[in-house]
């Protein structure tokens, strides 16, 4: 044996038993790709209705952001001074600097989406049921890392978008009860963005983010392979302990992924030849722009903030919500709707009528506090009616809608839960469509641009 | 005899977990101020602090000026007096801009309007405009930046007046 021939061998050992070297070769990589993955999965999740490949689109657009993330390190200076230039240089002057950086802008941006709708997907398929509940928690947990690190790089450009979003959203701190000022110093290093705050952001975003992914990310893989793999889907009355015909994970799961994953590459590249990165003129600390708006995920309480006091836009309504969204695997369910979407039939109409209803009361709300309570009212926002009245009034609402949806279609309290959860997401989206375009000069609601 | 030894072992298991609780404490407190924000800002000992702002007569009654090195707006008021008040909107710190068209500060974030004094004319600020202490001497107009002041609403003693020549 010569040299090349011994090296090899050390590198694929299976190659020994035959002269087949192609076949050797592929049984390692085979056998490498399957730490991963069971041999053979269910038939039925391969269904792409079941998943939409969003949990391998995340994926995706993570190591792409990873990728270009650590490229970004080496054209990146994060000091007040330099940050912009820096970009300007990068985006100007260095070869490819623009597509690099808009690559990590697009999917960045794709990934909050794809995230999104890969918790819609889960929670509409019952998929957080036993014994996949931590998942979920694993779950909003890397969708927390995911949109920091969307807050965090959001910062670093050190344009006037940049500055003034970083800016409300740490303003928005102060109305925590007692530590609230204490907590925005922390995360500004000072009282308002400067030198300190960039470096923060540099850190959390480049250091500890990446890590707390890279960490959760497996895990929440593990998880689904300590269930059994993904829910079966089936169509309402379909016995679940059906689990159907077993399919080789290599070539039939492997190849659909490598396929979904060259698709969302090629779809990024496209969207950053054709699509630059905005980057605005360089941050000044004298000039708000008008309108000033936060980052597109954060509108839809940046719009509450118009119309609530800032302790319940801010606290008591997001932490409800919060609470609520931890709480969705742990509740008592009545019925067993795992792989179903909707839960049932009854379910989906039930889903479809929190849409129109949440959709018209959103609007409706939106316009009538505007032209309605706040044109009439003179003097600062206050606890009470702009805070515990609207509030109840909202909470009544949510609470008359669950009790009367409940009992006009004598359902289970998975259907019912599923129509509130839909009613809330669906004013979040409102809400957020609102902000980003329908406010315009002077945060005034307008029709067209 | 081996009641004793039994005891003694878990005397020391427990010594080790206390003496790792006071290393874990002490690292928290390390990381704890090690990230204690510091205070880079000119407080109110500071020279730097304070802003010489000119002669009063500088100032027309109902004009505001906008200082720019220090971060503030001077308005006189109509009946003479004077207000230095932060250009941070209380609502979520957005720079304000005086609109002397309509005689108003109206914040671009979020549409909140103060008046001349400081004082809310629409939400959703919820408090007036933060305040700078002013000292008057020899007709020079000094405002000190380093000593922010809270305050809820517009009252007439926070205005301050030149003492009449």
């Amino acid at each position: 044996m010569n040299i090349l021939q011994r090296i090899r061998l050390s590198v694929f050992p299976d190659k020994q038993e035959t002269n087949q070297h192609k076949h050797g070769r592929r049984k390692t990589f085979n056998s490498f790709l399957l730490h991963f993955r069971p041999r053979s999965v269910p038939e039925r999740t391969l269904r792409f209705s079941l998943t939409w490949g969003l949990g391998g689109m995340a994926a995706v657009l993570l190591f792409l952001l990873f990728g270009s993330g650590l490229l970004l390190k080496f054209a990146y200076e994060a000091s007040p001074g330099k940050a912009y230039e820096s970009i300007v240089y990068l985006n100007n002057q260095v070869p490819f600097g623009r597509l690099l950086r808009n690559v990590h802008h697009w999917s960045a941006n794709a990934l909050m989406f794809v995230v999104f709708l890969h918790c819609l997907r889960v929670f509409y398929t019952s998929a957080f049921a036993a014994p996949r509940q931590f998942n979920w928690i694993i779950g909003l947990t890397l969708f927390s890392a995911v949109v920091l690190s969307n807050f965090t790089g959001y910062l670093l450009p050190w344009d006037q978008l940049a500055y003034w979003a970083i800016t409300i959203s740490t303003s928005m701190l102060d109305y925590i009860p007692g530590v609230g000022t204490a907590l925005k110093e922390w995360v500004l290093a000072g009282s308002e963005p400067g030198s300190k705050t960039l470096v923060n952001f540099y850190a959390i975003h480049t250091a500890i983010l990446p890590v707390m992914l890279l960490f959760f990310l497996p895990f929440h893989f593990w998880r689904i392979r300590k269930a059994r793999g993904l829910i079966i889907p089936r169509s309402p009355g379909e016995d679940p302990s059906v689990k159907g015909e077993m399919i080789d994970t290599m070539p039939h799961l492997i190849m659909r992924e490598v396929s979904l994953a060259v698709v969302v590459i090629a779809v990024i590249l496209l969207t950053s030849m054709f699509f630059n990165a905005p980057l605005e003129d360089i941050a000044n600390p004298g000039l708000s722009p008008n309108p000033t708006k936060a980052p597109w995920y954060f509108m839809g309480i940046q719009e509450m903030l118009m119309h609530f006091h800032p302790v319940f836009a801010l606290l008591v309504i997001p932490g409800l919500l919060l609470f609520g969204l931890l709480s969705i695997p742990y509740i008592n369910y009545e019925a067993n709707t795992t792989g179903i979407w909707f839960c049932s039939n009854k379910g989906r109409k039930m889903a479809l009528i929190a849409v129109v209803f949440a959709t018209l009361t959103t609007v409706g709300a939106v316009l009538f506090d505007e032209f309605v309570v706040i044109a009439n009212q003179a003097g600062p926002s206050n606890m009470l009616s702009n805070g515990l009245l609207p509030f109840s009034v909202v909470l009544a609402v949510c609470i008359g809608f669950y009790v009367s949806i409940k009992r006009t279609f004598s359902a289970t309290n998975n259907e019912a839960i599923q129509a509130l959860f839909t009613l809330l997401i669906t004013s979040f989206v409102v809400l957020t469509v609102i902000g980003v375009w329908f406010r315009g000069t002077g945060m005034q609601l307008m029709w067209g641009a | 005899m081996e009641k004793e030894t039994h005891s003694r072992r878990s005397f020391l298991n427990k010594l080790w977990l206390v003496l790792g609780g006071v290393a874990f404490a002490e690292i928290i407190a390390v990381l704890f101020t090690f990230f204690k924000p510091r205070k880079t800002e000119p407080t109110a000992a500071d020279e730097a602090a304070i802003i010489t702002a000119g002669p009063v007569d500088n100032f027309e009654p109902g004009t505001v000026s906008a200082f720019v090195a220090g971060k503030f707006y001077l308005a006189r008021l109509e009946d003479g007096g004077f207000l230095a008040m932060s250009r941070r909107c209380t609502h979520l710190s957005c720079t304000v801009p005086w609109v002397s068209a309509e005689n108003k500060f109206i914040c671009p974030c979020h549409s909140s309007e103060f008046d001349i004094r400081g004082e809310v004319a629409n939400p959703p600020a919820p408090r007036a405009l933060d305040l700078y202490p002013i000292n008057i001497r020899n007709n020079i107009l000094t405002v000190n930046t380093g000593k922010l002041r809270k305050r809820s609403v517009f009252a007439p003693d926070q205005v301050t007046y030149p003492k009449k020549s």
